[in-house]
């Protein structure tokens, strides 16, 4: 029972990762219709901008979670006002395909910099240790991820649905003509909406940093997952998305623990259910019909 | 087909800018004098490259041909073509290595496995659209290349397939110069099927599907069934290159499995012009020599470039040359009339 509890916590943890960037990602297709391909490469320069920070002018984990994600939406709003803005009235496989070739090269550039062998992050002493729930204990950084993760959703969820800004983007989402109609510039909310969605991949890189192994291509991988995650949840939706991120991340686990014997599943587990939900809802668990086609 | 009135807003700005009708409307000399241009760089190549370089880029007009078909035609942008251009590399050199077969048979029986893969591939991913469509084949391509990673006995991981043979009836075809003219057939017939399955009825359905599958529908025609028979002629003839490719190396690595690679063939299309079938062969042998000027010059970072050329085609560049090229041609005739 407690390897139990133990999977299901592994899994909510690596759910999390999925969760936060299966997040930025609907957001920004929500608001921009653009689906962002760099999404992995900003998350892979979270991490590295924090082993970056830590190893080479002593910042801190903490001051790390603070700026590279700031950073990073800076950048990506600057990057959406200087290319993606151009391509979003055309076909968005345009934006994919740029976004595409802005992965290569960020990717590039920081192997060119510091190689592709794989760099630890020490984590944060504050968090060292783990914490004991009675009948398990979990290691305190994975504990204090998924609340700071869960945290998020709820706050990003909170805004959403209860406060101006989120009803402007909710809105502009569903019927960007009609919101403009009613006389609310829809377009001044494009590029903080980016930025966000961008901060908040380079936030699930910074925490990701002191788990995983920090390296270029740690991010190119992962965005393929969660684009599959995106299409069990449903692109349209939210809080499909995130649910997904989770849910995938515990299949993930359990397949991984249970089904040892078959070294495959853990990795092509998430594959298997997209063919599922494809052949019995291909519009996503959560996603509305597209138009007939 | 320039009638857009009925169509959903979505779907035609879904429509990739097209040069097929400009290229269709050119008169049959231009047509022929193309052709037979076409022909003799084909039959130059190896004279005025690196052989090596010639072959790579026999094998690349295959595959971007292929998704061309998909993207050009049937309005569908496949970023998982890898899992057929790399079944078919693996397939092709364990035949090849296995029972030794003349390389033909071998090639042949790879891009019939990628065809096989193709077909649920095709099934699952012809149910959604656009962008969704890209996602979802990357994300089956993905599968596949987890599966050669893991599946070691067989593939060798990442040692890759050593050793495959260029087979054909004790011919010595070790010099890659003689190897370019052995494939050279090969290819020509594969690039002709694709150019007959364009001008095909079938072929005119397809773009019918693409600029408004709502009417097409309409008429009768089974939507999903046409893209599912696309995806798996074009996931035939990247097979049909990524065979070629694995026996013009002897060497099979997990590359040919990698987004990457699904990737570049994309942009190879885009470079050359979507919808220009032929624009791909240009954009293939383009960025095959580039790449291999780079490496040649020791420049580390090949992604950068690749990058960079999507980023500046994507963005100032979307016509492509051929689209391009045949634009400036068909608005020079106009002015003439």
């Amino acid at each position: 029972m407690s390897g139990f509890a133990q999977n299901t916590f592994n899994g909510l943890v690596s759910g999390a990762f999925y969760a936060l960037l299966a997040l930025g990602l609907a957001v920004i297709f929500g608001m921009l219709r653009v689906v962002n391909f760099a999404h992995g490469a900003f998350y892979m320069l979270g991490a590295f901008g924090a082993y970056v920070l830590l190893s080479e002018a002593g910042v801190p984990f903490w001051a790390a979670l603070v700026i590279m994600p700031v950073g990073l939406g800076l950048l990506g709003m600057a990057l959406e006002r200087a290319v993606i803005h151009r391509l979003t009235k055309l076909d968005p496989l345009y934006n994919f395909l740029l976004t595409f070739g802005l992965t290569l090269i960020l990717q590039d550039l920081v192997k060119l910099r510091y190689g592709v062998q794989s760099s630890p992050y020490e984590t944060p002493s504050l968090l060292s240790g783990s914490v004991d729930f009675g009948l398990f204990d979990f290691p305190t950084y994975r504990v204090f991820i998924l609340g700071f993760a869960v945290l998020l959703c709820v706050a990003v969820w909170w805004v959403l649905t209860r406060t101006r800004i989120g009803m402007v983007v909710r809105a502009a989402t569903e019927r960007p003509d009609l919101t403009r109609a009613f006389g609310i510039d829809v377009g001044r909310w494009v590029t903080p909406v980016f930025g966000f969605g961008i901060g908040l991949a380079g936030l699930a890189g910074v925490l990701a940093a002191p788990m995983r192994a920090v390296n270029p291509l740690m991010g190119a991988d992962l965005i393929i997952v969660v684009f599959a995650v995106v299409v069990i949840g449903g692109l349209g939706s939210i809080f499909g998305s995130v649910a997904a991120g989770f849910g995938i991340g515990l299949v993930q686990a359990w397949g991984e623990a249970y089904l040892s014997n078959f070294p495959l599943v853990s990795q092509t587990i998430v594959f298997v259910v997209m063919a599922g939900v494809l052949l019995w809802r291909p519009a996503g668990l959560f996603g509305r019909e597209e138009a007939p086609a | 087909m320039t009638n857009t009135v009925d169509t959903p807003t979505d779907a035609s700005r879904a429509t990739p800018p097209s040069g097929l009708i400009a290229v269709a409307r050119a008169p049959g000399w231009v047509r022929y004098a193309l052709l037979a241009v076409g022909l003799g760089v084909a039959a130059w190549l190896p004279n005025g490259l690196y052989p090596a370089v010639a072959v790579d880029i026999l094998c690349w007009a295959l595959f971007a041909v292929a998704v061309d078909l998909l993207l050009g035609f049937t309005g569908l942008m496949s970023f998982g073509h890898a899992a057929f251009w790399g079944t078919s590399a693996y397939v092709t050199g364990l035949v090849a290595i296995h029972a030794g077969l003349p390389f033909p048979l071998a090639v042949l029986a790879g891009a019939l496995a990628a065809a096989v893969l193709a077909v649920p591939i095709g099934y699952l991913a012809v149910k959604r659209t656009g962008i969704y469509f890209a996602m979802v084949t990357l994300a089956f391509a993905q599968m596949v290349y987890y599966v050669a990673n893991e599946w070691r006995s067989v593939t060798q991981g990442e040692n890759g397939l050593q050793g495959v043979p260029r087979e054909l009836f004790g011919l010595d075809l070790t010099d890659d110069y003689f190897f370019y003219y052995a494939i050279l057939p090969i290819v020509l017939l594969g690039l002709a099927a694709a150019w007959r399955i364009v001008h095909s009825p079938f072929g005119r359905v397809l773009v019918g599907i693409r600029d408004n599958p709502a009417r097409a529908r309409a008429l009768g025609y089974p939507v999903h069934r046409y893209k599912l028979t696309a995806f798996v002629l074009s996931g035939f003839i990247a097979g049909l290159g990524g065979g070629l490719f694995a026996v013009g190396h002897r060497f099979v690595s997990l590359d040919v499995l990698h987004w990457t690679t699904s990737g570049k063939a994309v942009i190879v299309v885009v470079l050359g012009g979507i919808g220009t079938l032929w624009g791909g062969v240009l954009g293939a042998a383009l960025v095959v020599r580039l790449e291999d000027w780079l490496s040649f010059s020791g420049f580390e970072a090949i992604g950068l470039v690749t990058g960079g050329i999507f980023v500046l085609v994507v963005v100032l560049f979307r016509r492509g040359i051929w689209g391009s090229v045949a634009a400036l041609a068909h608005r020079l005739a106009a002015r003439r009339r």
